[in-house]
């Protein structure tokens, strides 16, 4: 059988999308049959393969690596899916759009800091001056609220994404659920 | 001819990071770093925010050890409202803190690291992953996944679910321990007891494997820190500073968890995003030192329950001092796990554990508090400054994985020096520089309270800075 080719990113969220992915415990065996991963945080493959059916995007865009990402994923994959609050609305990470982005380096590289104070510059990416939703910089063709959405939510999406029908999240989760 | 070897993303990680390694004149391994790549600034995204919002905001860190900074903020909380929170409450708190360790600790094993450990460092990167471990050996593969799912139902029976859960708040948690779940965990502890058993078995047949590895895999002296109780045991929920040297003598017994600034100084690096902790008293970088299962193990007189200390006395035989191979985190993670099962079935059968006191209700009494845990990984410091309507002014945040920064760079600079050799790189010897990574099981979301999906990119310098080679693991 032809596997589906499922890609899963995470950029600036807490990994919590993840994890609820890996909830759907016994049912990954299953999933395992249906689903080759080809790219993710659990998996070696180290380059955006060029043909993904699927891609998870879990986290919102705050820095220039986030945006290299995003935009590779999503002119590679045929669906792209904000996972999570974080994905879908910027959630807590963009609690630091109140602030400038100076003042939050220096409270942890200046302020909170013993010796040799300074903000990392060096070989570390920029941070975008605030933290967005994925949508605001590429299409997004469905969306899983929640923090995070409930691994029986991820599996219906998947699910029904696989069998080329629209799913439908309303009754499983909500934002912040 | 000039290349530059890329590993990028490092991956079965957790977090965004980066490798570079400088070869000398005749292509031997010079220096390597470990550069982390993300940052979110929770330390201040959090001002002007009511403190009883902490637990959760500050859970939204790690969402693989969300339950250790809800614990860290809601002591830190408990401190600011000034009370003592009542003995259920605690025993509770603990008990989720400890499902946690299970989970996230199955997690290392089975779905990140048995890949390496089962199938081989140098197996096919294809096949390296917790789905190659379904096909390879899926008996082992689901006995995994009903580990860490053992961890993740407690949490979700307590907590209300499994990730985030609201139930831990200032001066307690929010509701009792309902009966028919306490019957719901406790039939399932001797399953989870018997899967930890045999990963157990398991670990003990292969390590012999992977002599080249523990004699390489970060092994060198450092300090090790964390918790202990009143007892000298291991304590993960409310403990006091020890802190050993790599001989096993104690240099600082029973320190006040309120007193880390006394010992504990951080450091900026210019290329990392996640700062270097180091023991004050000797200083940068001399002060280097280890945290997490291998620490903890390291640290304590005993474990304190029957099956974890047969366990650990096997593992305190394996060093004359302290255990100094970071290979053997492996083996610490599964003794703790065990010691996890074994606590929590303690916690349950303790008299007072459906008591319905279990919350302290208070004012502001403090404008600041600290709190103090050991997560998975190892100890976790939250600290707060309140105004006087309960509005944060101030936190800092030292996190588990940031406490391992120094000896996780020291351990990439070993593992490279071993196992590349200038001009042929084979992807084996990458995955060691990775694998030696994961045996410290970083979260580095949490420790830069940031969160990625770990490029761990490599790039091969000449002394001079000139980049030598690049090569993709894919290509």
């Amino acid at each position: 059988m032809n596997k589906k080719k499922l890609a899963t990113v995470w950029l600036d969220g807490c990994s919590g999308c993840h994890m609820s992915v890996l909830d759907m415990d016994e049912l990954l065996i299953e999933l395992n049959e249906l689903i080759e991963l080809v790219y993710s945080p659990l998996v070696d493959h180290k380059i955006i393969p060029d043909d993904i059916d699927i891609t998870l995007v879990e986290g919102a865009i705050s820095s220039t690596d986030d945006l290299e990402k995003i935009h590779k994923l999503r002119k590679n994959s045929a669906m792209l899916v904000s996972l999570g609050d974080c994905a879908v609305t910027g959630n807590v990470p963009s609690m630091r759009n109140h602030f400038n982005v100076n003042e939050v380096m220096k409270r942890s590289y200046e302020e909170n800091v013993d010796e040799n104070p300074g903000s990392p510059t060096s070989v570390v990416p920029q941070l975008l001056p605030q933290t967005r939703p994925v949508h605001e910089y590429v299409p997004v063709d469905f969306y899983i609220p929640g923090c995070p959405p409930s691994a029986a939510a991820i599996h219906h999406v998947l699910v029904e994404l696989l069998n080329g029908r629209k799913p439908d999240v309303s009754e499983m989760t909500r934002f912040g659920a | 001819m000039p290349k530059t070897i890329s590993i990028d993303p490092v991956t079965r990680i957790e977090g965004h990071a980066k490798i570079t390694i400088q070869l000398d004149d005749e292509g031997r391994v010079h220096d390597a770093k470990f550069h982390v790549t993300q940052f979110r600034g929770f330390e201040k995204l959090i001002e002007g925010r009511p403190f009883t919002e902490m637990p959760s905001v500050m859970a939204r860190i790690c969402g693989i050890c969300p339950v250790s900074h809800l614990v860290a903020s809601a002591k830190a909380c408990d401190d600011i409202l000034a009370v003592q929170i009542p003995k259920t409450a605690k025993r509770l708190r603990q008990m989720l803190n400890l499902a946690q360790l299970i989970q996230s600790h199955a997690l290392n094993f089975f779905h990140l690291s048995a890949p390496d450990l089962l199938l081989g460092m140098d197996a096919p990167p294809e096949d390296r992953n917790v789905f190659g471990l379904m096909n390879a050996n899926p008996d082992l593969a689901r006995k995994g996944i009903r580990l860490r799912k053992f961890g993740q139902q407690i949490i979700e029976w307590l907590g209300g679910k499994r990730i985030h859960p609201a139930w831990v708040v200032p001066g307690g948690v929010n509701a009792p321990l309902d009966p028919k779940k306490r019957e719901m965990i406790l039939e399932r502890i001797p399953e989870a007891k018997r899967i930890t058993q045999e990963a157990l078995d398991v670990y003990k047949r292969i390590v012999d494997d992977f002599a080249e590895e523990t004699r390489t895999f970060a092994n060198f002296p450092s300090l090790f820190v964390g918790l202990v109780n009143d007892k000298n045991q291991i304590e993960h929920y409310d403990g006091k500073f020890r802190v050993v040297d790599a001989a096993g003598r104690i240099i600082v017994n029973k320190l006040d968890d309120h007193k880390y600034m006394e010992i504990i100084g951080e450091r900026v690096e210019p290329d990392s995003f996640l700062k270097s902790p180091y023991y004050k008293p000797m200083g940068y970088p001399n002060g280097m030192y280890r945290v997490g299962p291998l620490a903890r193990l390291n640290i304590i007189d005993r474990c304190g329950t029957p099956l974890a200390d047969q366990e650990w006395a096997e593992f305190r035989a394996m060093g004359r001092g302290a255990v100094l191979s970071s290979f053997h985190y492996h083996f610490a993670r599964l003794v703790e796990i065990l010691y996890g099962i074994e606590m929590v079935e303690n916690i349950l059968n303790d008299p007072d554990i459906l008591s319905k006191d279990c919350r302290a209700m208070a004012r502001v009494n403090n404008h600041e508090g600290i709190g103090v845990s050991e997560a998975p990984r190892g100890m976790l410091i939250h600290h707060y400054k309140v105004d006087n309507q309960g509005l944060m002014e101030w936190a800092n945040l030292i996190i588990a994985t940031g406490h391992n920064n120094l000896a996780m760079n020291k351990g990439v600079l070993q593992v490279a020096k071993h196992f590349i050799e200038g001009n042929e790189i084979k992807d084996g010897a990458l995955n060691r520089v990775e694998a030696v990574i994961r045996a410290f099981d970083p979260c580095l979301s949490c420790s830069t309270h940031a969160l990625g999906q770990m490029p761990l990119q490599m790039e091969l310098y000449e002394a001079e800075g000139a980049l030598l080679d690049t090569r993709s693991r894919d290509a």
